[in-house]
């Protein structure tokens, strides 16, 4: 599959998702039931994604400077800090410990 | 007229959320490029897709797998983003009618029916000021969106190798920082933290892109038995 064929094919289906909601009658989004489904495969979604990016590497478990990275934004979130000051510092904490040599 | 002050203040909240949100698009192309993607692509994912979330799950998933990813692979990376696309439906049941007027115009919108403008949207008191909150949020962030991704990705292709400046932790600080406002309740939380554990356990185990979709099950299974619900619902 190449690169193109997944970011095309993706695209198609993202931009559908978003279409299909006008043809939809608004009582579904009522229903509880499908709303929370939606909710939480959000929340799923992301949080499999924050574990992947900070511990995985191809098939493997790999501990590196993205661990104290992750732990500094999450601390910086709990603080309200904003967004883009979260990510900045995550990198910038990752980036210094790569520098000076203590992680890889 | 009250019009004009309502339209004002869905400007003032567009303008704030719009430009906080076109900033991060420079991770975006630059992870983007970092992950094996070219400038070209990655450009074509923003003008297109237009969803962060499903974008950087969909780069996140493909990362390292070459220039052509296995079709297991490809097909988690296609899932992930629409897995994670999945809630714009909802958006867009909800923003249909706010927009109203002909088909084409509800077409435009879909398009532009995110997170941002849904909420900039919905949070306005009137029927005007919520038209004008969701045109011109859409505005800023597609226009500020798109011209940072194609600034991220030259970034990234110019600098090399982009570990050394931390952008794979700012990665998964972007996934933090999207899912942490949703952790208010225990029963999100509950699916945060099972669906973290899920995803470690199979990391070993599974291709690329597998452990992702496999901790959908857990927000599948909680959501249709409502386990740790606030109501009976």
């Amino acid at each position: 599959m190449s690169v193109w064929n997944i970011v095309l094919l993706g695209s198609v289906i993202v931009l559908a998702l978003k279409l299909v909601g006008y043809l939809v009658p608004p009582s579904l989004l009522e229903r509880p039931t499908p709303a929370r489904v939606a909710n939480l495969l959000t929340v799923a979604l992301l949080s499999a994604l924050v574990v992947v990016q900070t511990i995985g590497q191809q098939q493997a478990i790999v501990i590196d400077a993205r661990v104290p990275a992750v732990i500094v934004a999450a601390a910086l979130l709990a603080l309200r800090v904003p967004f883009i000051l979260v990510i900045t510092a995550a990198a910038a904490t990752a980036a210094l410990l790569r520098f000076l040599g203590w992680m890889e | 007229m009250a019009t004009s002050s309502e339209a004002s203040a869905a400007i003032r909240a567009s303008l704030a959320v719009g430009l906080a949100v076109s900033a991060y698009g420079i991770s975006f192309g630059a992870l983007s490029v970092a992950s094996g993607l070219d400038i070209w692509q990655t450009c074509v994912l923003s003008l297109f897709m237009f969803s962060g979330g499903s974008q950087f799950a969909l780069i996140g998933v493909i990362a390292g797998a070459g220039a052509v990813p296995p079709v297991a692979v490809g097909t988690a990376a296609i899932t992930s983003a629409a897995l994670l696309g999945v809630r714009n439906s909802l958006y867009s049941m909800r923003m249909g009618s706010i927009i109203g007027g002909p088909w084409w115009r509800k077409a435009l919108a879909a398009h532009w029916t995110i997170d941002e403008t849904t909420a900039v949207s919905t949070a306005q008191p009137t029927l005007h000021g919520q038209r004008v909150g969701f045109w011109v949020t859409g505005a800023v962030i597609y226009l500020g969106w798109n011209l940072t991704t194609l600034l991220g990705a030259l970034l990234g292709d110019l600098v090399g190798d982009v570990r050394q400046y931390g952008l794979d932790a700012a990665a998964a600080a972007a996934f933090l920082g999207l899912v942490w406002p949703r952790l208010r309740a225990r029963q999100p939380i509950a699916v945060a933290v099972g669906a973290a554990v899920v995803a470690a356990v199979l990391i070993p185990w599974a291709p690329s892109g597998v452990p992702v979709l496999a901790a959908a099950v857990v927000a599948v299974v909680v959501g249709l038995t409502n386990w740790l619900g606030r109501s009976k619902a």
